[in-house]
């Protein structure tokens, strides 16, 4: 159906289209091939680039384990305080970001009773990967959580009680009917996630200054050198964020055609 | 296919349950082993609740269920061989026909390990729907040329079959249908309404079927319960459900109605021959064999002397009752028939009409209708 209106709200945001593309365009393109190359060949920056991509993967991979159980449950069952349990999903995502830092330390910094518990078992938060990843976990996770329960809702629960009446137990129903069918819902939750903590500066920088995420790396250069020497950090994470953003995408809109 | 005679007798005592706006309030019921039941009732009156809660879904509050010599309160659903077919079939999406029916096969056969391992299953329910027990299943339903479709590529009515042969195909003790039927375009629904007539003769699977409507019910029950707000109102054949409904609620559900079990011929004009009791009505059908005939009170015609040709079914019969209700008067007519008792015909007959006629209770009257008057089913 054609409509007046669409030609002026396109042109309208077109705007905000050009506001999120352009800068991104400039930075890609302000910095040339070669000198991409040499930066990513800087060690520093690989180890930062590596590091960024695997702690926000094991981020993801935590929460993938302990929310989608939750989501289910969210998505299934009704039960009092359900409420209050989705806005706590919800909560990190307004709170601000260094204050999130701030709160993770409380508690699993050096003085915090978790903290002192892990730190028994040789885990250390502060200044160390699991802070990274628990920083990024704590931000992010309401992508992954809300996105797979979503997905389990979309699911007729009939299904599952077609699969009971047929031999299954609920275990078995939900792995082999709901997870399925919820499949590219958690699977574009999972991307988002992993893309958001890739991003994370504000909780991460208060854990963990070091050992160095991109993101902080960034702000690092940019703070003690100027403009000119942090933008090829920049534009690298910038292509490799958007190469593997892409590449999700793909992979999981090709996943979804079965 | 060997199938003890008693084997899915079904009852339940007593049971009470709440799930939000629906209730079922200590009700209690026997169904026989092999015996097709319709449960009969408006939408609201807590018919799928009951049969999820006979299938395992939902826990009662108080009351028990047994099937057989057992008691299955508390079993969960995968425990009590009951199948289920859902109004609108909840196929599995993501899985093409064979593996659908497949899945309770797997189920089956699985072992201890992808019992607990079950994201293992896949390749055991493609396995299993390269099965024989498949194919023949698929055969039985008319379905083996679809094996390989995914149910978005089915129509209404290949969907409810192949929902269908996934019930039936692990040999459920009991088989519960929530209104299979009325998701399907008139010509569809009676195609499937003989496929299901057809495979419990051949099954003799116990049938609990749950519908709203009184002429599917006709059709298909050997007894019908009549279920309104969560609590039976009588149970009984179709035939004693509309001749004499116990309750007001199940004479107006059911409605003043003459309903007589038939024998259809088509003949080549598009027009059937139905022999009631030896009685010959002409009707437009195109269906074979053993019928429902049903022919609304308003549409019989009553007169003193014989009627007019116009009518294609003209008789003459003895009036036995006269009942006002209204601004109608139903008039009932009792027709003899060669083979047995006179079949009682109720015609709606107005004030003016009836004055007309002047009729008494005993007098000789002649009724008539239309071919077209007639509903065959």
């Amino acid at each position: 159906m054609s409509n007046r209106l669409y030609v002026p709200f396109a042109v309208v945001g077109a705007a905000l289209i050009w506001f999120v593309g352009w800068p991104l365009l400039r930075t890609v393109g302000a910095s040339s091939p070669r000198l991409l190359w040499q930066t990513l060949a800087e060690p520093q920056v690989g180890d930062a680039v590596l590091l960024t991509f695997a702690a926000s993967a094991a981020a993801t991979v935590v929460a993938l384990v302990l929310g989608v159980p939750l989501a289910y449950v969210l998505a299934r069952a009704d039960f009092p305080g359900k409420a209050f349990v989705e806005a706590v999903i919800d909560l990190p995502v307004v709170v601000p970001h260094s204050a999130a830092g701030i709160a993770l330390l409380m508690v699993f910094g050096r003085s915090g009773a978790v903290g002192r518990a892990f730190a028994a078992l040789g885990v250390r938060f502060v200044s160390a990967v699991p802070g990274i990843v628990i920083a990024m976990l704590f931000v992010s996770l309401a992508f992954l959580v809300n996105a797979a329960r979503d997905g389990f809702r979309s699911v007729d629960p009939r299904l599952e009680a077609v699969a009971r009446t047929l031999g299954a137990t609920p275990w078995e129903a939900f792995w082999q009917v709901a997870l399925p069918l919820a499949w590219r819902n958690i699977l574009s939750g999972v991307i988002m996630m992993w893309a958001r903590g890739l991003s994370e500066f504000g909780a991460v920088v208060i854990l963990a200054y070091h050992p160095m995420v991109a993101p902080v790396l960034i702000f690092e250069r940019f703070e003690s050198y100027g403009l000119a020497y942090a933008r090829p950090v920049a534009t690298l994470v910038i292509l490799i964020s958007l190469f593997v953003f892409f590449l999700l995408r793909w992979v999981s809109r090709d996943a979804t055609r079965h | 296919m060997p199938h003890a005679t008693n084997a899915g007798a079904l009852r339940l005592e007593e049971v009470r349950l709440r799930l939000g706006a629906f209730q079922v309030q200590g009700l209690s019921l026997d169904v026989a082993g092999g015996e097709y039941f319709v449960l009969l009732g408006p939408t609201g009156a807590g018919k799928t609740v009951l049969l999820e809660t006979i299938a395992g879904l939902h826990r009662p509050e108080s009351g028990r269920i047994w099937l057989d010599e057992e008691e299955i309160t508390r079993w969960p659903p995968e425990r009590r061989g009951i199948g289920v077919v859902y109004q609108d079939d909840a196929l599995f999406p993501q899985w093409t026909v064979a593996e659908n029916v497949a899945f309770g096969l797997a189920m089956q056969a699985r072992s201890r390990w992808q019992r607990a391992f079950p994201w293992l299953g896949g390749r055991a329910r493609r396995a299993a729907a390269r099965d024989e027990a498949v194919r023949e299943m698929l055969r039985l339903l008319r379905i083996e040329h679809l094996a390989h479709r995914t149910p978005a590529h089915l129509s209404g009515g290949e969907r409810q079959r192949v929902a269908l042969a996934r019930a039936l195909v692990v040999r459920p003790k009991v088989l519960l249908l929530d209104e299979p039927l009325s998701a399907l375009d008139p010509q569809r629904r009676e195609d499937l309404r003989q496929e299901l007539r057809r495979l419990h003769q051949q099954l003799g699977t116990t049938v609990i079927h749950v519908t709203h409507d009184f002429e599917e019910a006709v059709a298909l029950g050997q007894r019908i319960a009549v279920l309104r707000q969560g609590q039976i109102e009588q149970v009984g054949t179709p035939e004693a459900v509309f001749r004499h409904p116990a309750t007001p609620f199940v004479a107006e559900f059911v409605g003043t109605r003459n309903i007589f079990p038939a024998w259809a011929e088509p003949r080549e004009d598009g027009l059937a021959v139905l022999r009631l009791q030896g009685l010959t009505v002409v009707a437009p059908t195109p269906l074979r064999g053993p019928v429902h005939v049903a022919v609304r009170p308003e549409d019989i015609v009553l007169s003193r002397v014989a009627l007019a040709s116009s009518l294609r079914n003209t008789f003459a019969g003895q009036v036995t009752a006269l009942e006002p209700r209204g601004a109608l008067t139903y008039v009932t007519v009792a027709v003899p028939t060669p083979q047995a008792a006179a079949l009682p015909f109720v015609a709606a007959v107005t004030a003016r009409a009836l004055d007309d006629l002047a009729l008494q209770p005993g007098e000789q009257v002649f009724l008539g209708f239309k071919a077209s008057g007639v509903h065959v089913f």
